[in-house]
This record gives C-alpha cells, sequence and structure tokens, in this order.
C-alpha cells in the first residue's frame, strides 16, 4: 500500500485472486443434443447439421453433409412424408421448418450445379453383390461403395428406380431428376446390370465371387381379392397400372374408374387415371377419411384435382360397366361392418390397390432364412439367418415408404462393412432428445412458413407435370434460418453474454465456448438463456 | 427514432450476437474485445442482475468513448461487492463516493476534465436505486438542473438489498421487505404515491432520460451508446433483478426482467428534453401473476391466504403503464 498514490489503493481487475467458483454446488456443462428431425429421420439424416450450413448460404457443404446419409435428396425433397417435420419443435411455436423442400433445394442445387460426391475410400477388394436397383439397393449400393467395397447392382428390370419409377407417378417425381441422382451414384463405379433376374442368390453369389449380399427386390405384387365379377369387367391391380405408365402402351382403364383400397397408392392410381383422361375417378374405401393410410395432404391433393372418394363402402361385385357396392357402417370399436344397403355405381375398370406382395423366388432353399407372412426376417444388424445375406427395403417387415428403404440400405451397408472385416458394427449410443422444453423460444423471431408453390389445377388434371415447384435460393436461405438449431450449439453468443461473472470463454468463429470454472459461480443463468439447449447443470460432488 | 431490430430470421437482434451477423451488427458484449469493465472474481451473489446490468452498460460506454472513461460508483452493492477491499474487480478508472453525493462527485470529475482540456474524457455515475432515488436524490436533482456533463445509470433492484433487503422508495407497492409490514390485512409495502425517477428526471428537461432492462441486451446497448453520445445531464434507470431480495432463482434474473417488461410493470421507453420519443413495445403480453408469483417477496399474494384484491390493483398499475406509454403494438 505504501507505494501506491494518495488515495489509490486498489488495482484493477485485481479480484481474480478471489476464486468464486469455490462457491458453485452445480456446474453447466456444454453438451449436443439430438434434435428431434434427426431423431424422426427414418434415413437417419443429421438434418441440424446440414440446415447448419444452408443456413450460412454454403449449400454445397450442406448438400455435402447431407449426402452422407443419403445419396438422394431431389427425390427425398419430393416424395419423402418428412416425418422430421411433424417432429419439428418449431411446430409448436409457429410452423414446423420445411426441411423438405430445401433438401429439396439442395438436390436440385447440386444437379444444377453437378456436383460428384467425394471418391470413395481405398478399395477393400471386396465385392458385394445388391439386388435390386430401388432406393434401398441404390442406397446400400452408394453407401458400400464409398466405403471402398467392389459394388454390382443387378435389377431385374429395365431401368433403375424401383417403386421410385415405378410406383411414385411423374406429376410427384419428374424422371430427369431420379435418373440424375442414380448416375450420380454409378459415378462411383458401382456396376449396374439390367434385365438380370437372380433365380438364385446363392448360384449368383457363387458365380460372382460375392463375398456378401444385400437384397432389397421390395413388393412388387399387386395383392388380390375375391371379387365375383362378370367377363366383361376389367379389374387389374394398382402396380400394374402405375408400372405400365412408364412403357410405350399406357393403360387402358376407360372414362369411369373406380379404385379399391385407401393407401397412398390407391390415391396415386386414381389421381393418374384422371390425368389419363377418366372423367369420373371414384375411390371406395371401407373406412373413414381419418383411419385412412393414406397421407391426409395427399388426399386433399386428390380431391382438389376432382377424385371421389366413397367413404364406407365395400365392392360386392362387377358386373358389365358397373360395380354393387355395399355401404359400411363403423362398429363401437372403430371397425366396418356391413349394412346390407347396396348401391351401384358406373365403372369401365377397378384397380385393386390393396397392398403388395415380395416375390420371394429367388430365395428357395437357401439355408436359414426364415420368412414370415410374406416378407424376408432379418436381425437387427440388417442380417437375415443366412450368413452374408442381408435383406432391407419392402421386403423386410417395416413401413414402406421410399425413406425407410434408404434408411435400411445405409444401415446394411454399415454392417456389411463390419461383417466383411469380421467385427460387430459399434453404433454409437444416441444423445438425449432436445425436446421444446430445453429450449427458450424467446430468442427466435417469429417468421412463418414459406409455401411451395402448386401448379394450378387444370395442368394438374390434364397432364404430368409436377405438382408441386420448388423454393429459389432467397427463400430457400429464409427456411433454412429458421431451424432453431435444437440441442447444438449455433454460437448465438448469450452464454458469453448474460454470465455476470465473465466465466465463459468464447474461443472463436466455429470453436463455440467453454466455461472457466475458477470464477463460474453455477448461477444457471447460460442454461435458462440458452436458446437451443446445448448446455445443462450438473451437480458438483460436495 | 427508437430502437430498430435487425431483420433476421434465426434470431433477429434477440440474442446476444450470432455468427450469420456482422460484427459490427452484433451486441458489444458479443466482442471477444468487450472490456469487462467488472472482472471475474467479484463477490456479488450467484445471478446477480446488477452485476450483469453494470457491464453491459459500463462496456457500452468504455466502447463508445474509446476507453475514455472515469466511472463513479455511489455507496451500494456495486460497490460492496466489486471492491472487497483490497482487491478491485474494476478495469476502468473508478471512484467510490459517499452513499448520496455521486452525483456531486461526478460533476466535479467532469469539471477536473473540463480544466484540464481532457475534453475526450466522459463521465459515468452510478448507484442503487436507493443511492439514487433516495439517499442521493438531492445532489442528482441539481446535477440535472445544472445539466452538467454527465451520465447517471441507477441499477434499479427496488430495494436496499446489500443491507439485508430495506425498502427504498423504488420498492414497488405489496413486496415484501425486512422493513415493511410482514402480517396484517395489507402485508408488504404500501401502496402509496410511488416515486417515478424517470419521470422526475424527465421533468427536468434534461437531453436525455431512458429505462431499460438486463433482458433487452440491444436495447439496453443502443441507449447507453445514445446517451453517450450525448452532453449534459443523462438518466438511465436499468431494471436489475436481485435473486436474494426478489427471492427468486439465481437462474431467473433475466426471466424476471423480462416478465417485467411484457407485464407491463416496468415501462422501457426513452424521452428528449422532456418528451417521450421511443418505447419498446411488448412482445407477447402476459398477466401481472406471471411477473409475481415466481417471486418471494410477492408470495403472500397468493397460495392458502392469497390477496387477489393486490394483485389486482398491481395489474392496475400495469394495465395504466401499458395505456400511459402505448406498450402494445396497435394490432396485438
Amino acid at each position: 500500500m505504501a507505494n501506491k498514490p494518495f488515495a489509490i489503493t486498489l488495482k484493477p481487475g485485481t479480484s481474480l485472486a478471489n476464486l468464486t467458483g469455490t462457491w458453485r454446488t452445480a456446474r453447466p456443462v456444454y453438451l449436443d443434443r439430438l434434435p428431434p428431425c434427426n431423431n424422426a429421420c427414418p434415413a437417419g439424416e443429421n438434418i441440424q447439421g446440414w440446415l447448419f450450413h444452408a443456413e450460412s448460404g454454403d449449400y454445397e457443404l450442406a448438400w455435402r453433409v447431407l449426402v452422407e446419409n443419403n445419396p438422394l435428396p431431389a427425390v427425398m425433397g419430393r416424395v419423402c412424408y418428412h416425418p422430421c417435420e411433424t417432429a419439428c419443435n418449431r411446430g409448436q411455436l409457429d410452423e414446423a421448418v420445411g426441411i423438405n423442400s430445401v433438401e429439396r433445394f439442395l438436390g436440385d442445387e447440386a444437379i444444377k450445379r453437378g456436383w460428384k460426391f467425394d471418391a470413395p475410400a481405398a478399395a477393400s477388394g471386396k465385392k458385394v453383390l445388391v439386388v435390386g436397383a430401388g432406393p434401398s439397393g441404390l442406397s446400400a449400393a452408394y453407401h458400400l461403395a464409398r466405403m471402398g467395397h467392389q459394388v454390382e447392382i443387378q435389377e431385374a428390370g429395365p431401368l433403375a428406380g424401383g417403386m421410385m419409377r415405378f410406383g411414385i407417378p411423374k406429376y410427384r417425381l419428374p424422371r430427369e431428376v431420379l435418373d440424375a441422382e442414380v448416375q450420380r451414384i454409378l459415378d462411383l463405379g458401382v456396376t449396374l446390370k439390367f434385365d438380370t433376374k437372380v433365380a438364385s442368390i446363392e448360384q449368383s453369389m457363387k458365380q460372382g465371387g460375392f463375398d456378401a449380399a444385400f437384397l432389397a427386390v421390395g413388393a412388387h405384387i399387386g395383392k388380390r381379392t375375391y371379387i365375383p365379377a362378370g367377363d366383361a369387367t376389367k379389374i387389374v391391380d394398382a402396380v400394374s397400372v402405375l408400372r405400365s405408365m412408364e412403357g410405350e402402351d399406357k393403360p387402358m382403364l376407360g372414362r369411369k374408374v373406380v379404385v379399391y383400397g385407401g393407401g397412398n397408392t390407391a390415391i396415386d392410381v386414381a389421381r393418374t387415371a384422371k390425368r389419363l383422361g377418366a372423367t369420373e375417378a371414384i375411390i371406395v374405401y371401407r373406412r373413414t377419411r381419418e383411419k385412412m393410410p393414406a397421407h391426409d395432404f395427399e388426399v386433399e391433393e386428390a380431391l382438389q384435382e376432382g377424385v371421389m372418394i366413397k367413404w364406407l363402402s365395400t365392392i360386392k361385385q362387377a358386373g358389365e360397366g358397373e360395380i354393387t357396392v355395399e355401404k359400411m357402417a363403423l362398429d363401437e370399436k372403430g371397425y366396418p361392418q356391413p349394412t346390407g344397403e347396396f348401391e351401384t355405381l358406373a365403372a369401365d375398370s377397378v384397380v385393386l390397390a390393396l397392398g403388395q406382395d415380395v416375390d420371394l423366388s429367388l430365395l428357395e432353399g437357401v439355408a436359414g432364412l426364415e420368412i414370415k407372412d410374406g416378407t424376408v426376417q432379418v436381425a437387427p444388424n440388417m442380417m437375415t439367418g443366412h450368413p452374408g445375406i442381408f435383406a432391407g427395403g419392402d421386403m423386410v417387415p417395416s413401413e414402406r415408404t421410399v425413406t425407410v428403404a434408404i434408411g435400411h440400405g445405409k444401415k446394411a451397408a454399415r454392417n456389411i462393412d463390419a461383417w466383411l472385416h469380421g467385427v460387430e458394427c459399434q453404433s454409437t449410443p444416441k444423445h438425449e432428445i432436445a425436446t421444446f422444453d430445453k429450449l427458450n423460444p424467446w430468442y427466435y423471431s417469429d417468421a412463418d412458413k414459406t409455401v411451395r408453390p402448386m401448379l394450378d389445377i387444370i395442368r394438374r388434371q390434364t397432364s404430368f407435370d409436377e405438382v408441386q415447384g420448388g423454393l429459389d435460393e432467397t427463400n430457400a436461405l429464409f427456411e433454412a434460418r429458421r431451424c432453431l438449431s435444437c440441442g447444438n450449439c449455433f454460437e448465438c453468443d448469450n452464454c458469453y453474454g448474460v454470465c455476470p461473472d465473465n466465466a465463459v470463454i468464447k474461443l472463436g468463429p466455429g470453436k463455440r465456448f467453454e466455461f472457466n470454472y475458477d470464477y463460474c459461480k453455477g448461477c444457471g443463468l447460460c442454461v435458462a438463456e440458452c436458446p437451443c439447449g446445448s448446455i445443462k447443470m450438473v451437480a458438483e460432488d460436495i | 427514432m427508437p430502437f430498430q431490430p435487425v431483420k433476421f430470421y434465426q434470431t433477429g437482434t434477440y440474442t446476444v450476437g450470432n455468427r450469420l451477423l456482422d460484427p459490427d451488427e452484433r451486441s458489444e458484449q458479443a466482442s471477444e474485445n468487450r472490456s469487462n469493465s467488472i472482472n471475474s472474481g467479484h463477490r456479488a451473489c450467484q445471478g446477480c442482475g446488477e452485476a450483469l446490468g453494470a457491464r453491459y452498460a459500463i462496456d457500452a460506454a468504455m466502447a463508445e468513448s474509446n476507453g475514455q472513461l472515469i466511472a463513479v460508483n455511489a455507496t451500494g452493492c456495486l460497490e460492496v461487492f466489486s471492491t472487497p477491499y483490497p482487491e478491485s474487480s474494476w478495469q476502468v478508472p473508478w471512484i467510490h463516493s459517499l452513499f448520496g453525493n455521486a452525483p456531486a462527485v461526478a460533476t466535479g470529475v467532469a469539471a477536473a476534465m473540463k480544466v484540464k482540456g481532457r475534453r475526450e474524457v466522459r463521465v459515468v455515475a452510478q448507484g442503487g436505486d436507493g443511492g439514487t432515488t433516495d439517499i442521493g436524490f438531492g445532489c442528482l436533482s441539481g446535477m440535472f438542473e445544472r445539466n452538467d456533463d454527465v451520465l447517471y445509470i441507477c441499477y434499479d433492484n427496488e430495494a436496499y438489498m446489500n443491507t439485508g433487503v430495506q425498502r427504498s422508495s423504488a420498492t414497488p407497492p405489496a413486496a415484501r421487505t425486512a422493513t415493511t409490514m410482514p402480517v396484517g390485512p395489507e402485508p408488504g409495502n404500501v401502496f402509496g404515491q410511488g416515486k417515478n425517477l424517470p419521470e422526475i428526471a424527465m421533468a427536468h428537461g434534461i437531453p436525455y432520460v431512458a429505462t431499460a432492462t438486463v433482458a433487452d441486451l440491444r436495447d439496453l446497448e443502443y441507449k447507453v451508446r445514445k446517451a453517450m453520445k450525448m452532453h449534459g445531464a443523462r438518466y438511465i434507470q436499468i431494471f436489475v433483478p436481485c435473486p436474494l431480495g426478489f427471492g427468486t432463482a439465481s437462474h431467473d434474473t433475466i426471466r424476471i426482467a423480462r416478465l417485467a417488461k411484457e407485464s407491463g410493470m416496468f415501462p422501457v421507453f426513452e424521452a428528449e428534453h422532456g418528451e417521450v420519443t421511443g418505447v419498446l413495445k411488448i412482445r407477447h403480453k402476459v398477466g401481472i401473476e406471471e411477473y409475481l408469483s415466481p417471486q418471494k417477496r410477492f408470495a403472500h399474494l397468493f397460495g392458502k391466504h392469497a390477496h387477489p384484491e393486490m394483485v389486482a390493483r398491481l395489474q392496475a398499475i400495469a394495465d395504466r403503464n401499458i395505456r400511459k406509454y402505448g406498450l402494445l403494438e396497435e394490432n396485438n
């Protein structure tokens, strides 16, 4: 004290000698929680991760992060039923982030700019046979090729895409988009053989010298039901109708088409019939709209285009130019029961959309396989009961969507890779989910969802042009920035700003933050004011 | 022109910073180069609103004056916790005055700088609500009346917290303190005349008067920077919740400040030469209960022996603020 000037006793900033961190009973720690979108994605995409790069306008990096899990973003951005958006926390604030539309934008941008996948890892010397060039087979082939394996796809048909081509109508997925994304996978060095139906999987593996196989033949056989019918009535199945749309001869369904079933395929075929010139396309379904397995937005779009739906009805018999339907009523358990009331509908043809079965002929005689309810049973690692033969997509028990199939392909590829190396595939445990209550939504600006443009109704009824338009760069950026970044730090500086004790160290762009536990008193303000729930309090051992 | 938020859809200007904004569009607190006027190691309670508010305000004043700043500090919590002898947390030239004479000392410092020809050196005086609205009130009024070139900042936590939560003239009605009625038909502070210091300051016609809270950092920084661009007597009152005196959780400090503003209990506005020129609108209006119920000082208004009539009177005060300052958007 004696050496200091008059009345000046304290040196600036000397309180650092006082380690107030010793007051603490709980400490804040940074963590990454699992965003609900990522958790909900059947293809296992790191959605928050790729939106993060899209937010800064680095679309190519966003696309590269996206395709680490899913090689078909332009397809996905059109046909996925986006369970991510259903799970999105922003839905509780205003409206879910348009993840699907941003994904499509990135996919289209990649096609437009000719972005290619990163080169595969060094060759492993292993050969893998993939049976079927549908979403699951293509996804598996892509992942296996990137891991350095030599992949050959054997496809029974003349074109790639499976149900993406032969099941989903053009107005939902333009074929040039599909072709571009398939070609990009083939550019990785994947061999694709068309018109090569695998008659026996064991024989094909032996012939080609394959070390493992992934089966993804899908489910292409339309289910039938018995309808008493006269000779003159045309009864066809929905899968054949949609498949023949890809050929030279378009199906002849007539002016009045009745579709029997309530799934997405029933909707697709009714909308297709309308576009082929049917004056009446009527869906007959035995239950109510609420019980319909088809997605509601597709039902809505079909109704807009003039498709009619007869709820609570079953087809009793088909005669010449007309059918008889029986009205149903729901019992107290919600099951439809016949009422004995009948009516007739004019019908030139009846299309059955009652689900699909798997063609399992290639598996005959394979030891160890278990087949149940017409599907191949697989272990959690996607391997069938026969070592080295894996299966996925519509031919195994699961929800039959493109996204699920793509997820199967990825999962199978990882397990095939592990199996070829003689190890178990180690999956990292999932982080805890960043639920809405973990967020502080005050910090997010109000911003409504960007709506994608729809084709006008007349062209929707008469042409196969794509119904839903895409986003452009300005609104894709807006939409990406609506992401709340749930559970993952986006460097908003809140923790650094709100600490009354300067106990948060800012590490610079991209490096996030660190706590200075010498001075952190454990007040928890950083946790409370973190918008995205990326910090939590942990009790100290006292 | 009142505070203009940045049009930016991820977080707007609500967060401290954002990686997607240009550095000069972020707050001073987002900067790795902020002056950290109050360093770590100070002895404020966990979650202290005053420590936070003082760093927000003085860092902004330091940035605006290019580091040419002298801070005068009245006796009170801020002074006690920041300078535990022989240490100091302050990283700015800082002088401690008596409880009641900070405005007069600041006037003197400003005069001395003028005499020395140091026109670039700016003076800030600061104190709590006790030192400002009660003990230093006479000196402060004098400073306003003479229009001395000082920015006076009052950190308002609505009582004498440092000495054990005694009532001040800024204590709201019904709030329980160590020196207000603990029991009876009307416990807590009386529904008195109140003492609205920002309006008293405005009545002096001084160049600038503003209120702010620790929940709206961008608005707070904008007001301090604006005040620093002006000369003459200026006054800013910052609402700083006190976990000890309010009886709130340490992690709730900012939330409580936000609720004070969103309920209309603490109107956030600015005025020049005695006229209101801008208000920070309520974004998501809340009822007064949402603000009062997390605070133990108002606990006697709720529960088994509730006083709904007192809650209603407090709601009436908030409603009056909303009407008087026009705190709601037209379409709200």
